[in-house]
């Protein structure tokens, strides 16, 4: 099989990774099915709110408020969780957290690790430092567990094989899943059935298991992981030993707090009014090892810029790309990034740095929609215009920002627009279908490819005007 | 009403019906036209593709020429949004606070035209006669940054003649997005394609909308597989009358 349009974390561009895919027939039919069913729902369980906009406005101010106090309440909650015996490590980056992860599964003498689905483990390249290091990690969500067997790449937040379809989903079972029935059929009772049996065995025999954790709450020491298959909640209680890898952006002050939260994600999220299983722990259980690695990777930075700032509300519901009309037919992949979509094209820039993501903050035609679906109000769009100033500021193309110096320089100024917009009446002779220009020289070739291009008229507005 | 025409650089350069189509309206209404003569355009292009700094001296210059106007119209939801949410932020950012106060009253006062027709005239019935079909599409800027909600249906509805039917996926964005057509071509055609597909799938001869930018997009689609569908700005329909029609065929 081959993966149109993949993964490459390396930076491929947005446009490049975004035309593989848009070739992708079957790409574009699994994301259009999978988006559109999962943003009614959402629509309809957010609809029977009586005050959905009164939640949100309240999500959006605990988020600022505890980042605003970020120092304060993580060193409560540093303390609270050594007080009940869990170990605390602080990681400046992701290498580093990575380190600290495989170090500690290796001093275990353990060879293999159950994960459950975390985007910091994706974030830090915990799979990739794990193979590294000779230690098989085993992806115990369904979804992770679909993209690990496909040797593939996660290409949504909550549910990474979107790209996939049950009968891909079915013939890689076959393929990839040790001991699975040669005649396995692409009934979801049955692709789950076989995901359970697999699982099963590496639950009951596995001795170290890794989490993330949706929320952490400062002031008992808590951690919150939000799920549908109950998978995170086996690999939390059965091994011996606990490794939590949690962005420091994921506090939440107090219980109560965190009540707003519960509410907000799983309607956002799965279009549920709630999850399935909510597990929280507050320090290990009897017999069990605990760690928690606190992971920093350019939230610091990101908290330093007062526009960008924003971006660490974000509870990794993934409507914003449920609902993205570029995310809905390019994909995860095409982002090239771990975060995918409108939250990814802001938040990966500040994380990793713009020079590595230029063309990101672009990957949005700015509709908005991202916004209006956010469940803690992040100005989504607002944040992308902010983020292409970064990148004009050190790389702006060159031909790119040349016409754009020339054209402000016109538009400062009535009587040079109109002089402009004159000489614009020669681009009259290149039109001769219907009064349309049907090809243009590049840049706006891009612009011709698909779309007429409007003759320019014979007389201006300004100049009917001042005729009338 | 002494009422101050912000054309925008679009219709002012390519469109020039669109902006007659909206003095012809406003002065039918009973109102006063005036074109302040030291407009260009917002700057929104500059602004929205990372270049806010080559778009000061575009915003001085817009404040400057609409700073004496009581009421500003625009035949644009996009240029609106501009106007009234990035002018003062930008000029803030770069240090020049008496350059966004001022935009901040600008903005205030300017109103895209189905929200100066609707909210500010209490108009819904403007005399329109228009016996077409047509479907209308909510531009991206017009339902999210300004929430014109159903306005420009309201104003459709009332005009006489016309068979109004709704686009499918209306609020999806049909992928213009100033530069970002220019920089993500194949997105941005994949997304035009969904849309004129709506189109086409309703029947409408005339495709409507309150942004030029936006029709300029999918009318260039639309002309370019011939679908026969006429893209017209909601000022057109609008300031057809039976004694003037605006042509539907060309």
């Amino acid at each position: 099989m081959t993966f149109l349009g993949m993964p490459t974390l390396s930076g491929e561009p947005f446009p490049t990774a975004a035309r593989a895919a848009l070739g992708d027939a079957q790409l574009r039919r699994n994301l259009a099915k999978a988006t559109g069913t999962i943003r009614a729902k959402r629509a309809r369980v957010v609809e029977e709110l009586p005050d959905w906009a009164g939640l949100r406005a309240a999500g959006a101010a605990i988020k600022d408020a505890t980042l605003a106090d970020l120092d304060t309440h993580l060193l409560a909650f540093e303390a609270d969780l050594v007080a009940r015996g869990t170990t605390v490590h602080w990681a400046r980056d992701g290498a580093e957290a990575a380190r600290i992860v495989t170090d500690l599964v290796a001093a275990t003498g353990t060879r293999e690790v159950i994960k459950v689905k975390s985007m910091a483990g994706a974030e830090i390249g915990l799979n990739d430092a794990f193979d590294a290091a000779g230690i098989a990690p085993i992806e115990t969500d369904l979804a992770e567990l679909i993209v690990q067997l496909g040797h593939d790449r996660p290409s949504h937040i909550l549910v990474p094989a979107i790209h996939r379809s049950r009968a891909e989903i079915r013939d890689l079972f076959r393929r990839e899943m040790p001991g699975v029935a040669p005649d396995l059929t692409d009934e979801p009772a049955a692709l789950a059935e076989a995901a359970r049996r697999f699982l099963r065995h590496k639950f009951t025999t596995v001795d170290v298991a890794i989490s993330g954790a949706n929320f952490a709450v400062a002031d008992t020491g808590s951690l919150v992981v939000v799920e549908s298959e109950g998978n995170g909640r086996m690999c939390l209680t059965l091994p011996r030993t606990l490794i939590s890898v949690v962005g420091i952006e994921k506090l939440v002050p107090t219980w109560s707090d965190l009540e707003v939260f519960l509410q907000l994600l799983p309607r956002s999220s799965t279009g549920e009014r709630m999850n399935p299983y909510t597990s929280v722990w507050t320090g290990p259980t009897e017999g069990q090892t605990a760690h928690v690695v606190l992971v920093d990777n350019g939230r610091t930075a990101t908290l330093a810029d007062t526009v960008g700032r924003a971006a660490l509300r974000c509870i990794r519901c993934s409507a914003c790309l449920n609902s993205c009309p570029v995310y809905a037919r390019t994909g995860g992949h095409a982002y090239g990034s771990v975060y995918p979509g409108p939250i990814g094209a802001v938040l990966s820039p500040q994380l990793t740095g713009v020079a590595h993501n230029r063309t990101l903050p672009y990957a949005s035609s700015l509709c908005g929609v991202c916004q209006d679906v956010c469940p803690v109000a992040i100005d989504i769009p607002s944040i992308l215009v902010h983020l292409r100033g970064k990148v004009v500021e050190d790389h702006a193309p060159v031909a790119e920002a040349a016409a754009m110096r020339a054209l402000a320089w016109a538009m400062a100024d009535a009587g040079r627009w109109r002089r402009l917009l004159r000489a614009g009446r020669l681009g009259r002779a290149l039109g001769r279908r219907r009064d349309r220009i049907g090809s243009l020289p590049p840049p706006l070739s891009a612009w011709t490819g698909t779309r007429d291009a409007p003759r320019p008229p014979r007389q201006t507005f300004r100049d009917w005007w001042e005729s009338r | 009403m002494r009422v101050a025409l912000f054309v925008t650089c679009l219709v002012d350069g390519l469109f020039p019906d669109v902006g007659k189509a909206t003095v012809t309206l406003l002065e039918r209404l009973g109102h006063e036209v005036v074109v302040p003569r030291g407009q260009t355009c917002c700057g929104q292009m500059h602004v929205n593709t990372g270049y806010a700094r080559m778009a000061l001296p575009v915003v001085r210059n817009h404040v400057e020429a609409f700073a004496d106007a009581d009421v500003v119209v625009t035949p644009s939801g996009s240029c609106t949004a501009a106007v009234r949410h990035q002018h003062a932020d930008v000029a803030r950012e770069h240090g020049d606070r008496g350059l966004a106060d001022a935009a901040a009253q600008v903005g205030q006062r300017t109103y895209e035209l189905s929200e100066f027709l609707v909210d500010v005239l209490g108009l819904t019935d403007v005399g329109a006669y228009f016996p077409h079909r047509v479907t209308y599409h909510p531009t991206c800027h017009s339902l999210r940054l300004l929430r014109v909600g159903d306005r420009p249906e309201q104003l459709l509805r009332a005009v006489r003649g016309i068979d109004l039917v709704e686009l499918p996926a209306a609020d999806e964005c049909c992928g213009f997005g100033g530069t970002f057509a220019l920089k993500n071509p194949d997105t941005s055609t994949a997304m035009l394609a969904d849309k004129m597909a709506a189109v086409v799938g309703t029947g409408a001869r005339v495709l409507t909308a309150g942004d030029s930018s936006c029709l300029m997009h999918i009318g260039g689609g639309l002309s370019r597989l011939r679908t026969g569908v006429r893209p017209l700005h909601l000022a057109q329909v609008l300031a057809s009358t039976a004694d003037a029609p605006t042509a539907v065929t060309r």
